[in-house]
């Protein structure tokens, strides 16, 4: 079982569709994020992006791309994300985070409840006036 | 000069819970120390040879009066008494205790400073030419844009996990003095032939162990366009560049691998994207920050004080003629205070010297210091009538050496003195060529030479473009230094070309006597500097003079 992480804390996936279908895709943190928005199906309502190591980043922008391009639907990040880059990958278009319980009982809930306020304090936004970066 | 505003100090007190609370959740193991890592490289911290440092970033090389003595409080309470000035424009504090370090943060809060992004994969602190609003040949000062790219780059969401280090640098003046083309991305303020301000872009400079110099990628960016682009190039590298070999990760592996055409045409078309996300909010921030940055209300007088001194005192006339740069006000100077006193550590300037430095900058120089990728110290705006008082008293501090721009102002880094990565000493070679050319009295006469040592291939030191560039080696368990040549650290930047064998530790100082001495023997004038003399001859003669055996076996 994974937990998944939303601005409210630890919840259980409420995406029950899976990853085989049409409506979601799985992806790895190596995907051409600008090939990806040209192929991308008008059905898929899920994309999940893979973080091998949290060390990783290119998920952020692969998501960003996602956002900027225009897709509207869920963006999760999955796998080895640490409760610091939390207010990283919302800002960058993430909805939330998928981590293993081993993860959440190492790094439990109030520590992502700490980066909840990720719309706060942000240069991002400031340099946007005010929307967040990935709008 | 800028000043925090309630976001800016909002963000940082924010930014320093955050770390005090990744200090402790390491110790009760919720971060392991993998995870804890890139957090403390993220907010400055290093564990070095034998203790973890702390980088201090001092954005553009500016800062106050109240922030250098905050910097000498850091070196008092937390460390040993002095700090070390680096090549990028920060501070190193290198014996403090990883519990204190939270409280040093919230220290260097107080005074509007921090150590954000001085390490780690991320947009490193950005660095700008240390004569900004003062220089006589600026198009238009760059410490704006450079302030409003730190603010861009700071906890920026996409940009804090990527390859490897990118680095920024600005530059407003006709000279580079910002080593422009050494730099991931350089941003240099240009006027088209219209007369409006934009910005030349280049990429994919670098030094390390594959030295590139930094290649135009946009000729005329308008001002509006510049977050957005810069915005576009990181992305696109945090993208394609190189995750399999950190060697390879930098954007000038990127660049060299894929072309600057293809480079081009996707930063082109993720500009096209993320363009429309700014609608001017940044420059009206810009504009804020601007307002911040004009110049001080220079004052006028006279300056017979400093013309008497100048005609009847050897050593202030010394002093002036090699440590004053020309100020766009004629009756004020440029002063760069030399942190490089003969037989000493390269940038290392104790506490008091610092408070030294601090109030002689709120008596005379309008409140600001510099500090310069040559790891000096400068006071930008100095009336010409008070040079005398401040060398009266830099001198009974250890500051007051006439050497800038010569021989002995040379740039080391830590070397195996401090440094985890190191594979040699340089600051004894940097002492030592010092010490061994002010007993030959010959530097004033062999002019303009920069010297450039680093104690590992990272070239930390920018040995690639010193005139003469020392690279410290470990052979089998000997160090053993190569040199090289011809190096070039301004806007005709070129990488030294490597002169033969190295030296040993004991050979190292004759072989560069030997390099000056044939050098006096060959330049058409004692104007002709080093470089230009290299640039003349090349390198076979200065070869012959490094090799003699080698010279006598082909004879």
């Amino acid at each position: 079982m994974t937990v998944i992480v939303t601005d409210t804390g630890f919840g259980p996936d409420t995406w029950t569709a899976g990853y085989e279908g049409n409506t979601a895709l799985d992806l790895p943190s190596d995907t051409n994020p600008v090939e990806l928005v040209e192929q991308l199906d008008a059905d898929v309502q899920m994309i999940r992006i893979n973080f091998p190591s949290f060390a990783d980043g290119r998920g952020f922008t692969i998501a960003r791309q996602l956002r900027l391009s225009g897709y509207t639907g869920h963006i999760r990040a999955y796998g080895h994300v640490i409760a610091d880059q939390y207010a990283m990958a919302r800002r960058s278009g993430f909805d939330d985070v998928e981590i293993s319980e081993d993860l959440a009982a190492r790094q439990p809930e109030t520590q992502w409840l700490a980066r909840a306020n990720w719309q706060q304090h942000n240069y991002q936004s400031r340099m946007r006036g005010g929307s967040p970066a990935a709008a | 000069m800028y000043k925090y505003n309630e976001f800016d100090a909002a963000f940082l007190a924010e930014r320093n819970a955050q770390f005090r609370a990744q200090v402790e959740r390491r110790i009760d193991g919720s971060l392991t120390e993998d995870e804890f890592k890139p957090l403390r490289l993220m907010n400055g911290l290093y564990l070095q040879l034998h203790a973890y440092m702390l980088r201090v970033a001092i954005p553009y090389g500016t800062l106050n009066s109240a922030q250098m003595n905050q910097l000498a409080l850091l070196a008092e309470k937390w460390d040993k008494g002095y700090g070390h000035f680096t090549t990028r424009q920060n501070i190193q504090f290198n014996w403090p205790k990883l519990s204190d370090v939270p409280d040093m943060l919230d220290a260097l809060a107080e005074v509007g400073m921090h150590a954000i992004q001085t390490s780690g994969n991320t947009i490193r602190n950005v660095t700008a030419d240390h004569f900004a609003g003062a220089a006589a040949d600026e198009i238009e000062d760059p410490r704006p844009v450079a302030e409003l790219i730190r603010q861009w780059s700071t906890d920026h969401p996409e940009f804090q996990f990527m390859g490897r280090k990118f680095k920024i640098a600005v530059g407003g003046g006709a000279k580079d003095r910002a080593v422009l083309k050494a730099h991931d991305l350089a941003v240099r303020v240009v006027q088209n032939d219209a007369g409006e301000i934009g910005y030349q872009i280049l990429i994919g400079g670098g030094l390390g162990r594959t030295p590139m110099i930094g290649k135009v990628i946009n000729d005329f960016l308008p001002r509006a366009d510049l977050l957005p682009y810069l915005e576009a190039v990181v992305s696109v590298w945090n993208q394609i560049g190189r995750r399999d070999n950190k060697y390879k990760a930098r954007i000038k592996i990127t660049l060299h691998e894929h072309g600057m055409d293809d480079i081009r045409a996707r930063v082109d078309a993720r500009f096209a994207l993320i363009k429309p996300t700014f609608q001017g909010a940044d420059q009206e921030l810009f504009s804020e920050i601007e307002a911040y940055f004009a110049a001080p209300d220079f004052r006028t007088d006279s300056t017979a004080v400093f013309s008497t001194a100048y005609k009847t005192d050897p050593v202030f006339r010394s002093w002036v003629d090699t440590n004053l740069a020309e100020h766009r006000q004629d009756d004020h100077a440029i002063v760069t205070i030399s942190i490089k006193k003969h037989g000493a550590t390269p940038g290392d300037a104790s506490a008091e010297q610092m408070r030294v430095m601090a109030d002689l900058a709120a008596k005379y120089g309008y409140d600001e210091l510099r500090i310069s990728h040559e790891q000096n110290v400068i006071l930008p705006h100095v009336h010409k009538s008070d040079l005398p008082a401040i060398h009266a008293k830099l001198k009974q501090h250890g500051l007051g050496t006439a050497n800038i721009g010569l021989i002995s102002d040379i740039i080391a880094c830590p070397g195996m003195d401090y440094c985890a990565l190191a594979t040699a000493r340089s600051i004894p070679v940097a002492e030592q060529l010092a010490t061994r050319f002010d007993e030959l009295k010959l530097e004033h006469d062999i002019g303009h030479l920069q010297i450039k040592i680093s104690g590992c291939i990272n070239a930390c030191g920018h040995h690639h473009v010193g005139h003469i560039g020392i690279l410290g080696l470990d052979r089998a368990g000997v160090e053993n230094y190569q040199i090289t040549l011809g190096g070039d650290a301004t806007w005709s930047a070129a990488v030294g070309e490597r002169a033969g064998p190295g030296f040993a530790y004991d050979e190292i100082i004759p072989a560069v006597e030997r390099i000056v001495s044939a050098y006096l023997d060959i330049r058409s004038t004692p104007d002709e500097t080093f470089l230009e003399t290299y640039r003349r001859v090349g390198l076979a003669p200065f070869k012959a003079a490094l090799y003699p055996e080698a010279q006598k076996k082909v004879a």
